[in-house]
């Protein structure tokens, strides 16, 4: 998808998230190694110390720290970005739920890896799932470029009156953060144009004092949680507009959902991040010998594109929603749960089940997807699910 | 400490308003308000508070209700410290860029959000060298969560999770030396407070916000509620705490320590002990060695400090 405005350039995922927060003329960083982030806040260190970025660089000493720095520093009024993944992830949970409390607008990168145990450092979606309640705006990268333009579009959607809440980009660890592609960068005026800096609003100010975070209780908490999930879901349409603004600025499409072969398709395949692209190749493929295969995936995660989902699965008999995560106990993983939640009450409705895959950086091979069309294509024709959840990829 | 300092001799010099509102829930007899009452007067100009989770927060906050006058901020328990950082950091770098006036950082965390949950947070903070000041209010327990031992919790205190039991009489473990962790990470200025001696208290704070970089002040307050005392007796016990050597006053300056009472003949540490439900095992017989101990605890540290101030005994 390397079309539209832009200089062509090679860098890996992380490099072009860092490229983007240098361009969004950040004010203040707060970050922690942990891989596969670390290159992101390291080339922002040098850009740093370099006089490239007229920025404050604090080398906080846990994840909890960075996200606490970083909510302190963004109701201060300044533009802020953190970086992480997985444990930092983890160790950032409770404060997740502030930086959207106290309506801050954090853009945090997540370059997503693999909850321990055992330790692994490569690609699940972990720690995306776990950031899912906590009121933050989730995109999924699919390649380097959606990396680097959903990193710029974050901060202008973020830093939006009507918005007001922290963003994450996630961009699957390894195959994204680390891959080398070719992208089409904007050139510095261009970004500005795009992304003027932050006009804050309510920030911390001697001469009007506000109290930021106080006690509440059972006579108002509920009130503000409302409210809160009000907003949340007022900000959909805005985002939408940021999404198509940034599109026609950049001459590259960003809708929430992306879907393919769907206008025919009987059977399709529902999965997120650099999977995507695999899947799709692999439809496309299988299109050409006339199967009537799709595919779709989210750009945003949350707020989730319900509406759209439901236009996108009219007509399909079965739809197979890939999760590169698990949750213990429950009746699906993580998306399934939101797809089957989403589409419940729809008169028209595909049979679904879910696909487990990738766990831990296992590489979801072309001949994987071919499986998971096949068990579509299966359930389609009994007309019935046998197996609510499978796993691919996996020794048995 | 080369700039004029309005350092004062008397209480009457102490500005009268007032940037704290009447009205908060903080329990009679408690010692929190007077700090909070007498940082916001000893240093004016813009300034914003920061306050991890604790009494003061839950006492002065209650939705939709505030007792502050200045910019208030409160994020979680652990993470004062850091985001105070962050704040810090976001106004030095706008007042680069945008021209924006960089108050004055406030941070205050009880010894539970310090010495505990917060330490590395605190270390950090300390450690990146943030314009702020650090403020300690101890009062030696988890008291908001209602008086459970932190490691602020002097030897022998009974707590909800250290009991004074049949077999092991309260805590056992010394208290933590937040001045001396304040110091190991090169602080320029660190000091105790006690709310007996406020001429001392607001003096310590004028100084601590006189200098660019970190400071750390410990302040001990009284708590009638979690120590088992008389409300009216708060001061009367927090001036016996500095007059037993159990509470030394004293400060860390242009490297140097002084000890500001210097306690020539030191009070019974009874006296202190027996107004206070949470030490009166310690004077029942059986725990006699405890006492002793505690006693030896006591005089090791006074003579820790006059060797620190370089006083011959």
């Amino acid at each position: 998808m390397t079309e539209g405005r832009g200089k062509p350039v090679g860098l890996s995922g992380d490099l072009a998230v860092a490229y983007a927060v240098k361009q969004a003329d950040v004010d203040v960083i707060a970050a922690y190694p942990i891989t596969p982030q670390t290159i992101i806040v390291e080339k922002l260190a040098e850009y740093v110390n370099d006089g490239e970025l007229n920025a404050a660089f604090v080398p906080v000493e846990s994840e909890h720290s960075a996200l606490s720095a970083v909510v302190g520093a963004s109701l201060a009024g300044a533009r802020v970005f953190t970086a992480t993944a997985s444990q930092g992830l983890a160790l950032m949970y409770e404060i997740l739920w502030i930086a959207s409390g106290l309506r801050t607008t954090v853009v945090m990168a997540l370059a997503n890896r693999a909850l321990s145990p055992n330790i692994n450092i490569h690609c699940s979606h972990d720690d995306a799932y776990a950031a899912r309640d906590a009121g933050w705006i989730q995109f999924f990268a699919e390649n380097v470029q959606e990396a680097y333009d959903l990193t710029l579009l974050a901060f202008r959607v973020s830093e939006d009156k009507k918005v007001l809440f922290p963003s994450i980009i996630n961009l699957d660890g390894f195959i994204l953060s680390h891959s080398l592609e070719r992208l089409l960068v904007l050139d510095d005026k261009e970004v500005k144009e795009f992304l003027p800096p932050k006009e804050p609003v309510n920030p911390i100010d001697p001469d009007n004092p506000k109290t930021y975070g106080p006690l509440d209780l059972y006579d108002y908490y509920i009130e503000h949680k409302r409210q809160q999930a009000e907003h949340f879901k007022a900000s959909y349409p805005r985002i939408l507009e940021l999404m198509r603004e940034f599109s026609e600025f950049a001459g590259r499409e960003y809708k929430p959902i992306k879907t393919y072969g769907l206008e025919d398709a009987e059977v399709a395949i529902m999965i997120l991040g650099s999977s995507a692209g695999t899947a799709r190749y692999v439809a496309r493929k299988l299109r050409a010998k006339g199967e009537k295969v799709g595919v779709i995936s989210l750009t945003l995660y949350r707020p989730f594109p319900v509406n759209e989902l439901l236009e996108a699965v009219k007509g399909l008999k079965a739809l197979a929603v890939m999760d590169r995560s698990y949750s213990f106990g429950s009746p699906g993983a993580q998306l399934f749960m939101d797809v089957t939640a989403a589409l419940i009450n729809a008169k028209e409705k595909p049979l679904m089940f879910n696909v487990i895959y990738g766990l831990g950086g296992r590489d979801l091979m072309p001949d994987h997807i071919v499986q998971v069309f096949e068990m579509a294509k299966q359930v389609a024709k009994e007309g019935e699910v046998k197996e609510a959840q499978v796993w691919v990829g996996v020794r048995e | 400490m080369e700039k004029e300092l309005k350092l004062i001799k008397s209480i009457k010099e102490i500005p009268i308003r007032e940037d704290f509102a009447p009205g908060h829930r903080l329990c009679t007899g408690c010692g929190i308000p007077q700090l909070v009452r007498m940082v916001l007067k000893a240093i004016p100009g813009p300034k914003v508070v920061v306050n991890a989770t604790g009494c003061l927060e839950v006492a002065t906050t209650i939705f939709p209700y505030t007792s502050w006058k200045v910019p208030w901020v409160h994020n979680a328990f652990e993470n004062a410290a850091a985001t105070a950082s962050g704040i810090e950091a976001a106004f030095r770098i706008l007042e680069k860029k945008r021209g924006i006036k960089r108050p004055k950082i406030i941070v205050f965390g009880g010894d539970g959000g310090t010495f505990d949950i917060g330490l590395q947070a605190l270390s950090g903070a300390l450690e990146r060298g943030h314009d702020l000041i650090y403020i300690c209010y101890d009062n030696e327990a988890y008291m908001n969560t209602g008086i459970q031992r932190s490691s602020a919790t002097p030897k022998g205190a009974a707590t909800t999770t250290s009991p004074a039991g049949r077999v092991i009489p309260g805590k056992l473990e010394r208290k933590k030396d937040l001045i001396g962790i304040a110091v190991a990470h090169g602080v320029k200025y660190a000091a105790t407070m006690n709310p007996a001696y406020p001429i001392d208290m607001y003096n310590k704070i004028v100084k601590a916000a006189s200098i660019e970089g970190p400071t750390v002040l410990h302040y001990f307050t009284p708590c009638p509620t979690g120590w088992r005392a008389d409300p009216s007796k708060s001061i009367e016990i927090a001036r016996l705490a500095v007059l037993t050597r159990i509470w030394p006053l004293y400060e860390y300056e242009d490297g140097k320590y002084k000890i500001n009472v210097l306690v020539k003949k030191p009070r019974p540490v009874e006296e202190y002990f027996k107004l206070q439900g949470r030490f009166r095992h310690l004077l029942d017989p059986k725990n006699k060695w405890l006492l002793e101990e505690i006693k030896r605890d006591i005089e090791e540290n006074w003579r820790r400090l006059l060797r620190l101030a370089g006083i011959e005994e």
